[in-house]
């Protein structure tokens, strides 16, 4: 019970030094609550099936990333107790003097955690409880549900699953403080302090050249990943990467020694008031943090790519659907199937159905289409095998193939009639074109395609199908598409004059159109009648066309953004918190060292004011020095997952950025001043 | 010769009413310009507590304290800071040297917390260098440092402001005999050649006889004063003993 009590009130003694502890803890774990508990947020939803699917997967996902999570967070915990555990070697070096068993010593640190561990998940789950509430309203935001009926939900599963994950974590720090206990060496733990750490200037001639060779690294990973990115195929990708991280670790290193010259030399900013101190002080810890904070640097670049990217995905991707699907509804049906082609999973009735077409398989069933339509086109795609990419790429294609090893190369071409495609281009409100009658032309969206096509055409090569040899009308790809999709996936349909085509090389009937129907609930009416009549015909005999509706294709932008939108904002966090717990504990761990040059600073007749600034001014340099390369960094990693992620659009990219800063400024700027108020506090007592 | 120091009736209690502990009690005496005063006293005597008084870290119960005239226990918030820089020099028996600045830049950073201009600063540290013997230690960190090194590193730190009165709080309790002789020659030749106003506590007599002039406390009091006029300081250290002798077992250990 002794020792129950002594626990206590260590704890009460040194809360101060556990508030950033307690407080990482606290938002870990409310954090963790809070998306853990999304499913249950959503069930109240007013959503359709489509949707709901999609949050199933959604939840199942996030589910997996709290098991990377939790071990981020595990690790965070760990490596903080371990920090509060050297601060308190002195104490720990009386009670055995004293006489006390490493036994007793271990137990009083258990029953802290303990304590420590009850309290953090109380609060931290009634924080996580009130906040998951605001979280069902951004959820049913994302999911453009109606938030009809609020109400207060608790989620068991997610306060079950937090426990028992915390839980682990803190058995798990209680035996690494049994451990770490049980090694050391009462000697050890009574000069702790008194260890100074030796200063070694790096030799600056030394550092000049490693900074300027590591900013030359760092540049070119720049270019590579940016400009260069053509260059990269998905072996290579590593390059830049690892260049990037061993190149922010020589930058740091060589900065130390090198900053430290440099205001040297500049006497009159050196010996201005406490200057020199502060620069000191930077210089003789950093020399001892490079590593810890390059970790910290590549940790807030990540935390703000995934950041300002996943927030742009989602908003780009609702801002395209217009141009994206700018119908209600297409139809496709695969024609001319032949026996040859069970092989390609096709059915037999499928096989024997493939003489007719939409309109007549439609009206097998009783269905009259164009009923429902108020606008439509049909169209015919065509195939050939004597037009496949490699066919259209022509003399390009060994060029090309060095660099797009992986490409489908035997991939028949879409061939499209020019006059079809100006009758959906029409429907969709997009441009028409006009051929003469030994010309062709392509129509993309997908930028990478359209870049290696662009190649082939300003080759002016020819392609020749169904006995007829044609050039290209125009030098480059067309912006164009056919198909509703979500995303930029139009790798290239070529168009060619009507009477060029063979009808034998029928491959796709599509018919496109808008519902007649005054308002969306209608329009869901004629989908949902449709999408029941597929089903109940598809459970018998597999021929019903394939369905692309504008709603659903919504419904999955919709899901797939919240998705990404949420599993960014997750991670982000929890690398953001992570990083700044890291910085914090380690500012603050050095606090006792300070207490003492601050005394002195003090004695030699400094003033408050004077030392408070200094104070300041040091933290202020440790947390925004890792920052300020991050975001560099991110300057250029952003523009990368730019380029990746190209098919979603970039547009909302400012937002993004915007709201990005905001949640760096929130947390990481609040971790900051946290630790300037605790490290003021602990200067002030004497 | 005018009054550097003059602590009028000082007191300084501990504790509460119940328990009262008088550290030092209604104390007065006066110390000159130029003048190298010595404090000696058994653990316990008030001499630590009539310094952190004279320094301001602490303050009186009641009392005056002038330093050149003005009533240093008036003093508040950064005027005690201000006085503290300009008016006082501090060296203390564990050196309270930065240990991520080198020798240069310690005594630099007294200079540097007044707004002396970057250009004066190297000057004036060449010349206490030499006068304290420490030019070749300058770009030596603490931890490179002897004991009697980093000492006198300190006193220059104290004196390079040119202030009316070091302070010195055992300058020699964490050194061996041979620094502490160094070190007191030092401030010897500190006292008379640049005419610099020393305030020492000690409770070794060795130390003591450097001094030009001794007060001994007992629980707060004077107990006995003694100048060494014109004696040698072998003649004076005698003299010192004898005091010692009569204060009583108390201050064996500093024999």
């Amino acid at each position: 019970m002794m020792l129950f009590k002594l626990s206590l009130q260590n704890i009460k003694k040194s809360v101060r030094d556990y508030a950033v502890y307690f407080f990482t803890l606290i938002l870990g774990v409310s954090i963790f609550y809070v998306f853990n508990s999304i499913e249950s947020q959503t069930v109240l939803l007013d959503v359709t099936s489509a949707t709901y699917d999609i949050i199933k997967l959604m939840t199942n996902m996030l589910s997996g990333v709290s098991v990377f999570v939790s071990c981020i967070l595990g690790f965070l915990i760990i490596y903080a107790s371990r920090f509060l555990i050297k601060r308190r070697n002195k104490e720990f070096a009386i009670y055995l003097t004293l006489g006390m068993s490493k036994r007793k010593i271990s137990l009083i640190l258990f029953f802290e955690t303990l304590l420590i561990g009850i309290l953090s998940l109380v609060v931290g789950l009634g924080i996580g409880v009130v906040c998951s509430q605001g979280m069902s309203i951004l959820v049913a935001n994302l999911f453009e549900a109606d938030m009809t009926r609020f109400q207060f939900i608790f989620s068991t599963s997610a306060c079950l699953k937090t426990l028992i994950y915390f839980g682990i974590t803190y058995v798990l720090v209680m035996i690494f403080n049994t451990i770490s206990i049980s090694k050391c060496k009462l000697i050890d733990l009574l000069h702790y302090n008194k260890k100074s750490e030796k200063i070694k200037l790096k030799n600056p001639f030394l550092c000049t050249i490693v900074f300027i060779i590591s900013c030359i690294v760092l540049g070119y990973a720049y270019y590579l990943v940016t400009s260069g990115f053509i260059h990269l195929d998905a072996d290579s990708i590593y390059i830049p990467i690892v260049m990037g991280v061993i190149s922010t670790f020589l930058i740091f290193w060589s900065i130390s020694g090198l900053l430290l010259k440099v205001c040297m030399s500049m006497k009159r900013v050196y010996y201005k008031g406490l200057n020199s101190f502060i620069l000191r002080q930077f210089s003789s810890k950093i020399n001892t943090t490079v590593f810890s904070m390059s970790i910290i640097c590549l940790m807030l670049f990540v935390t703000i790519c995934v950041l300002s990217s996943s927030l742009s995905i989602k908003n780009s991707m609702t801002a395209n659907f217009e141009q994206l699907a700018p119908a209600d509804i297409m139809l496709t049906k695969r024609m001319n199937l032949d026996l040859s082609d069970l092989e390609q999973g096709y059915t037999l009735e499928q096989i024997e159905l493939s003489d007719q077409n939409i309109l007549d398989t439609l009206a097998m069933f009783d269905y009259d289409l164009l009923d429902h339509l108020e606008e439509s086109v049909e169209f015919n795609i065509y195939q050939t095998s004597e037009l496949t990419l490699k066919d259209t790429l022509g003399s390009k294609l060994e060029q090309i193939q060095k660099q797009y090893a992986f490409l489908a190369y035997n991939q028949c071409e879409d061939i499209m009639k020019i006059g079809d495609y100006n009758h959906v281009a029409r429907l969709y409100g997009n441009e028409e074109y006009t051929l003469a009658e030994n010309e062709y032309l392509i129509v993309a969206d997908f930028d990478s395609m359209i870049t290696l096509r662009n190649m082939a055409l300003e080759a002016n090569e020819t392609i020749s199908l169904f006995g007829q040899t044609l050039v290209p009308k125009y030098q480059r790809c067309q912006n164009g598409i056919v198909e509703l999709s979500g995303s930029h996936i139009n790798a290239g349909i070529i168009l060619v004059p009507d009477d060029v085509v063979d009808e034998q090389y029928l491959a796709y009937n599509s018919v496109v159109g808008n519902y007649r129907a005054k308002d969306k609930k209608e329009k869901q009416t004629i989908e949902a009648e449709l999408f029941q009549l597929q089903q109940e015909v598809n459970r018998k005999k597999y021929v019903f066309p394939s369905l692309s509706t504008k709603l659903s294709i919504l419904e999955a932008g919709i899901g797939l953004g919240a998705l990404i939108t949420f599993i960014g904002l997750y991670l982000g966090i929890i690398f953001l918190i992570s990083s700044a717990a890291i910085l914090a504990l380690k500012e603050l761990s050095e606090a006792a060292d300070n207490r003492e040059r601050f005394t002195i600073l003090r004695r030699i007749g400094a003033d408050e004011k004077m030392i408070q600034q200094a104070l300041f001014v040091q933290i202020g340099i440790f947390f925004l020095f890792p920052l300020f390369l991050a975001i560099i960094h991110s300057i250029f990693g952003i523009q990368f997952c730019n380029i990746i992620l190209e098919t979603f659009g970039t547009k909302g990219l400012i937002p993004s950025i915007l709201m990005t800063a905001i949640f760096l400024v929130v947390i990481y700027g609040g971790y900051f001043l946290l630790t300037y108020f605790c490290s003021k506090s602990m200067m002030r007592e004497r | 010769m005018e009054n550097i120091l003059k602590v009028e009736k000082v007191e300084k209690y501990y504790g509460n009413k119940s328990s009262l502990t008088k550290a030092i009690d209604n104390l007065s005496f006066v110390v000159d310009q130029g003048e190298f005063v010595a404090i000696m006293g058994a653990s316990g005597s008030g001499k630590t507590t009539l310094l952190n008084v004279i320094s301001t870290i602490d303050r009186v119960t009641s009392g005056h304290i002038y330093v050149e005239g003005k009533d240093i226990t008036e003093l508040k918030g950064n005027q005690l800071n201000q006085f503290r820089r300009e008016s006082l020099g501090f060296i203390f028996q564990d050196f309270n040297l930065l240990d991520t600045l080198t020798a240069y830049e310690n005594i630099a950073l007294a200079l540097s917390i007044q707004n002396v201009p970057a250009k004066t600063i190297d000057k004036k540290i060449q010349v206490v260098a030499r006068q304290l013997g420490i030019q070749d230690v300058l770009n030596k960190y603490p931890y490179q440092m002897s004991g009697g090194q980093k000492q006198r590193v300190a006193s220059a730190r104290a004196i390079i402001t040119n202030p009316k009165l070091v302070l010195a709080d055992e300058p020699t309790g964490a050194l061996d005999s041979k620094s502490s002789k160094m070190l007191l020659e030092r401030f010897h030749y500190l006292n008379t050649e640049l005419n610099t106003t020393i305030l020492m506590v000690t409770h070794d007599a060795f130390s003591a006889s450097y001094a030009t002039r001794v007060i001994f406390l007992k629980d707060g009091k004077i107990f006995s004063e003694i100048c060494k006029g014109n004696h040698t300081r072998k003649e004076f250290f005698d003299q010192i003993i004898d005091v010692v002798t009569i204060l009583g077992g108390d201050l064996n250990d500093a024999l």
